[in-house]
Order: C-alpha cells, then structure tokens, then sequence
C-alpha cells in the first residue's frame, strides 16, 4: 500500500511520511519473498535481544541489592505479574508467561522504533493482527475447553431484562468478533499515525521561516510519543487480560 | 487518474471517516475527565480505578479506530 507513497512526488515535502513504513529488504534491495531479511525483521530480533538482555542477562545475578538493570527487570515483572492477577484472578496467573511475553515484545518493538533511522515493526497492522488473533484464537479455544458449551453464555446477559437479552446478544456477539480487529490496529494505528506526525514536522523544518517552531513541534510529539508507545503496550497487554478473564469466567 | 470519479468519492470518503475520530475524542475526553472528576472526590480509591480507566479509553477508542480503518479501507483497497 505504501509503495507508490515512495518517491518525492508530494508538493513541499523532500520525502513522503509514510516512507518510513516501506519494508524492503535489510541487505541490498531485491524483492522481498517470505524468507528475505528485511528492515522489519531485523527490528523484531533487535527487540527479542533487548528482552533478552533486559530480563536473562539483567537478573543472572540475582543480587539481594539490585543492579540497576535487575530492577528495571523486577519492577516490568511485578507490574504485569499484579495486573495479570488483579484482572484475571488466581487462575490466570498460569497465561502469565505469554501475557508477560506479548507485552515485553511490544514496548521493545514501540520504544526502538523511537530511535531516529529506525523502523517500527508494530507500526504495521501484518504484526499486530497476528498477535492480536493469537490471543483471540487462543482465548476462545481456552473457553470452549474450560467450559464447553456453557462458554456460549458469556453471550447471555443474565442480568439484564428478558426481553432485552436477545438484542444484547446479537450485539455481544458481534463486539466479541470485532475484538481482534480493534486490538490490532489499535497499536498499528496509533504507532502509525505518531510516526507520520513527526515526520510532517519534520517536513516543515525546510522553510527558514517556521524552522525553529518545527523543531519545538518535534519535541513535544516525540515527548508525547514516548508515552504513547508505553500506554498503547499497556492497553494491549491489559486487553488481552480482559478477554483472558471473559474465558476463564464467562458467567456475567 | 483525471476524471477518475470513483477515486474522487473515495478520497472525499475517507475525508469524511475522519470526522469519526472527533467522536472518539469526545468519548476519551469524556473517560478521563468522570475519571479525574470521581478521582479528586475520593483520592483513596483512585490508584485501584487506572485499569478500568485505560480499558474505558481503549473501548472507546476502538470506535474512533473504525473510522480510521474506514480511510485506509477507502484509500488502498477500494
């Protein structure tokens, strides 16, 4: 979609802000077939190693005073081990390693995008959505297995009047099959659109007259951004608790 | 390209989706602020609350996000 965004063919702009989206090959340039290297990719393995540095390497130790790195390591570990077991109960802390998981690789994926040159992997909605229909496949397996048919009954608002259960459950019904879809481009949208706005001021740099002001613009969105990118991660990981909970227990 | 009118409607279309998202900021507007507003009444049950108000703003976020996905939509595949 974004390939005829290339090229310098927008008025002012020396470069089209989405060009910053092109996946294309990491070594070289060629086509890009299922098995190249490509920038996206390699900002995927940067971020499963920057995990890996943060949590294996970080906590080898396992100093009584932490380091610094082992804190960091700790306090990411705490806070998605208390949301996990807020939200879900007891029983969903044994989906804590995955739960743990999705979210590491987001905020690595969203805050390394940040650095200037390079690429954001979760800026693509290809990457969100199968994070996001893993979970919804896997939620909704989880449920059948846990509950059988009685999983159906997450549709049937028992608290609600008689005659209204019908409608609400139409209504369930096609919120529950909508879910993956906002959970994935909610990320891919918001890293997205983040990522254009910087580059759009980044754009107006070239005129003399409101350089200085494009700078400060830049500033306060990146500053803005770097919060976004924790909360989007944030939200992800909260949402796939939320539905992990509507699998475990089902019964309103 | 000229004279291409169903392009035309779709540009103007997903003009138009965009005005979805003024909705969306309504609603997160809206979160927050009955958030902020039940916040200050009762500091001492605000720290338990900030999930529920990150779910809130990300459900009603998701329909802003449909507007968006309505552009694309109308921008690249039709």
């Amino acid at each position: 979609m974004v390939a005829e965004a290339k090229g310098a063919e927008a008025g002012g702009l020396v470069f089209h802000p989405m060009d910053q989206f092109i996946v294309e090959p990491f070594f070289g340039d060629g086509a890009v077939s299922w098995y190249t290297i490509t920038n996206s990719t390699v900002w995927m393995a940067i971020a499963v190693l920057a995990v890996f540095a943060l949590l294996v390497m970080g906590t080898s130790k396992r100093a009584i005073v932490p380091t610094r790195m082992q804190s960091v390591a700790e306090l990411a570990y705490g806070f998605i081990y208390k949301m996990v077991e807020d939200i879900c109960g007891k029983e969903g802390v044994k989906y804590f390693p995955y739960i743990m998981t999705l979210f590491m690789f987001i905020v690595f994926s969203n805050f390394l995008g940040l650095l200037p040159m390079a690429f954001t992997p979760t800026s693509h909605i290809a990457v969100t959505a199968i994070m996001a229909f893993a979970v919804f496949f896997a939620v909704t397996i989880l449920g059948f297995v846990k509950h059988g048919a009685s999983f159906l009954e997450l549709f049937w608002v028992s608290s609600a009047p008689l005659a209204l259960r019908p409608i609400l459950a139409l209504i369930e019904v096609i919120s529950y099959f909508v879910r993956p879809v906002s959970h994935s481009i909610r990320l891919a949208g918001n890293m997205m659109a983040g990522h254009a706005v910087i580059k759009v001021f980044a754009g107006f740099a070239a005129i003399a007259a409101i350089a200085p002001l494009s700078v400060v613009a830049i500033t306060a969105m990146y500053g803005l951004e770097v919060l976004v990118s924790f909360i989007q991660a944030y939200v992800f990981t909260i949402l796939t608790c939320v539905y992990l909970k509507d699998a475990l227990h089902p019964h309103h | 390209m000229e004279g291409d009118i169903v392009q035309m409607g779709a540009y103007i279309g997903a003009g138009l989706a965009c005005m979805g998202m003024g909705g969306a900021a309504v609603g997160v507007g809206n979160v927050a602020g009955n958030f902020l507003a039940g916040a200050l009444r009762n500091p001492s049950a605000a720290a338990g609350q900030t999930a529920t108000l990150f779910i809130g703003i990300a459900f009603a976020e998701a329909l802003g996000i449909f507007s968006f996905l309505v552009a694309l939509l109308l921008m690249f595949a039709v």
